[in-house]
């Protein structure tokens, strides 16, 4: 973990109020592994006052990148360019995915901005010689990223690409229909569909990673503002920002 | 070079700035990014005789200018602070001030006779001013008699610097502060958050799980100055000052409202470093002012003598 100064190559919108920044930030990018996230003070005034979370959609060479809706004043500011003033980034942050170890098919399962780890643990993935399944799921088609992601499969809330309904239930109906070698499962998407994806995968007999969110005060394990029920420690919580943002999905009462 | 050092009871500090309780960890946590060695102290995380959950999610929530948090004094209790953060703190050339919170009398006094026991400690802090418990917290601290009762338990317990660490959300901190005062405190940490709220309007839901919070941050240091200028009107004792400081000018404005010290609270999660800036800032503005000690800076506050303040409050 490291904090500093890194300058914004470029702000550009994606998809549907979906929003890519590139960030020169060769130290952190080093560094980085799939699933982790940088913590980002959006300008140096106290409006917004604490930083903000992101996972780091992509690795460029000494770049990095994230992906944002616009949803309040920080993102806002982030959206409207690169600023003349470097921003202030703590990263990288949190644990990271599981890529390596006892599996041969990687199951991507990402609802809505979730698809922000996916870039990164596609590559990291394809790197360990796994066969790699990506399930997105919408609101509707203007918000699909397929970019840098492998054997795409799409769900939306309207149909208005791919099937309609959730993620979870397109992936219980492959599921059903076909058979993969030792899958595991690797998601990060809102909470409702976390928990549905737990259950489905418990029900499958295959493991699962989940990537949580929570509002967070300092990102670092300090504040202890960020707590998930765990199943299995001594102690009833476990913070997103320093013990996750990846956990296994037995472990998390969600 | 000015002397930043400044003197708490019986702690000498070697300069005025401590990290606030709660936003530090329990002092080692964050070596990447933090140098502890170049402030005067680290006030830890509270700690209780048992480790405490805290509160279920959300705990944290933003707010114009500051945060609410109700973490509900989470921790790992006196017993493995003990065994696995102090032997860590010994190697810090700082002030170490153990934060106790508790839900009766008897539980500070048998977590501060516990800590008594060790090496390494420097001083107390206690905590009867969280807003975000149900025992304990505000129910002490809101009551005087109850407040200088466990100052008086506390006292006879240990000859160390002792801080007793008081609520805003009070009529009158003056009266609080006379009382631990003549109980026998070394100083007193001013202020802990002030009860606040903040609500989804679409859900028609709190934001906070337990509907209200404590408020720091930016937003609440002039309530912090004015409890500090009230508290050091009203006693001899040093007040370390506490309320939104992020900066060297917040941690100057402190000094001269007459506290003898200042904790760096909220601004540490935005930036680990900023108690170790503003201990820099505290020296080069000393320095620059042709300043030689930094506590003659302490309760100089020039008001115009033309003017008769409104001090009804006091």
């Amino acid at each position: 973990m490291r904090q500093g100064f890194y300058r914004v190559e470029s702000v550009r919108e994606i998809a549907g109020n979906i929003h890519l920044l590139s960030l020169h930030a060769p130290q952190i990018a080093s560094a980085v592994r799939a699933g982790q996230f940088l913590n980002i003070k959006t300008r140096d005034m106290y409006l917004p006052l604490l930083r903000r979370p992101f996972s780091v959609y992509n690795r460029n060479g000494d770049s990095l990148e994230i992906i944002f809706n616009v949803v309040g004043l920080g993102t806002r500011i982030l959206a409207s360019g690169p600023s003349r003033e470097p921003l202030d980034v703590i990263g990288p942050l949190g644990n990271a995915f599981g890529t390596g170890g006892d599996f041969e098919e990687a199951v991507l399962v990402a609802g809505g901005l979730g698809i922000a780890p996916m870039p990164m643990l596609t590559a990291e993935l394809k790197r360990a010689g796994k066969k790699i399944h990506t399930y997105i799921g919408a609101r509707n088609g203007s918000q699909i990223v397929r970019e840098h992601m492998e054997n795409v499969s799409v769900a939306t809330d309207d149909g208005s690409a791919g099937s309609r309904g959730t993620v979870v239930d397109l992936l219980r109906t492959h599921l059903g229909n076909s058979s993969m070698t030792r899958p595991k499962i690797f998601s990060c998407g809102p909470t409702p569909m976390l928990r549905a994806l737990a259950a489905l995968a418990d029900e499958a007999g295959i493991p699962c990673e989940l990537s949580l969110e929570s509002p967070m005060a300092c990102g670092i394990g300090i504040c202890q503002g960020c707590p998930v029920e765990v199943k299995d420690g001594p102690r009833k919580y476990a913070l997103v920002c320093r013990d996750g943002t990846v956990f296994d999905g037995k472990r998390v009462v969600l | 070079m000015a002397n930043l050092s400044v003197r708490i009871g019986s702690l000498k500090l070697k300069n005025p700035v401590l990290v606030a309780s709660g936003t530090f960890g329990y002092g080692g946590d964050v070596p990447d990014l933090s140098d502890v060695n170049t402030i005067g102290g680290i006030v830890t995380k509270s700690l209780s005789m048992k480790p405490r959950d805290g509160n279920p999610p959300d705990r944290i929530v933003e707010t114009a200018g500051g945060m609410l948090n109700s973490i509900g004094l989470a921790n790992i209790g006196v017993h493995e602070f003990i065994k696995n953060k102090l032997p860590g703190l010994r190697k810090f050339d700082t002030a170490i001030i153990a934060n106790i919170a508790a839900s009766s009398v008897e539980e500070y006094c048998d977590v501060l006779t516990l800590l008594e026991a060790q090496e390494g400690i420097h001083g107390y802090e206690i905590n009867v001013s969280c807003p975000n418990v149900k025992e304990g917290g505000l129910s002490f601290g809101t009551d005087p008699v109850i407040t200088a009762e466990i100052t008086r338990r506390l006292r006879k317990l240990t000859p160390k610097c002792l801080l007793m660490k008081l609520t805003p959300n009070v009529t009158h901190v003056s009266e609080f502060a006379r009382g631990v005062a003549g109980e026998g405190a070394d100083g007193i940490s001013l202020i802990n958050t002030v009860v606040g709220m903040a609500i989804d309007h679409r859900r028609r839901t709190p934001k906070l799980s337990t509907v209200t919070g404590g408020l720091s941050g930016p937003a609440i240091k002039p309530i912090a100055l004015a409890k500090v200028y009230e508290a050091a009107l009203a006693v001899k004792i040093p007040i370390i000052g506490i309320g939104g400081i992020m900066n060297t000018g917040d941690a100057l404005e402190f000094l001269i409202a007459g506290a003898t010290a200042i904790q760096v609270g909220t601004a540490n999660f935005i930036d680990p470093s900023a108690s170790m800036k503003i201990a820099a800032g505290l020296g080069e503005y000393c320095d620059a002012n042709n300043i030689a000690n930094v506590k003659d800076l302490v309760g100089t506050l020039k008001v115009r003598a033309d003017i008769s303040v409104v001090k009804s409050w006091l």
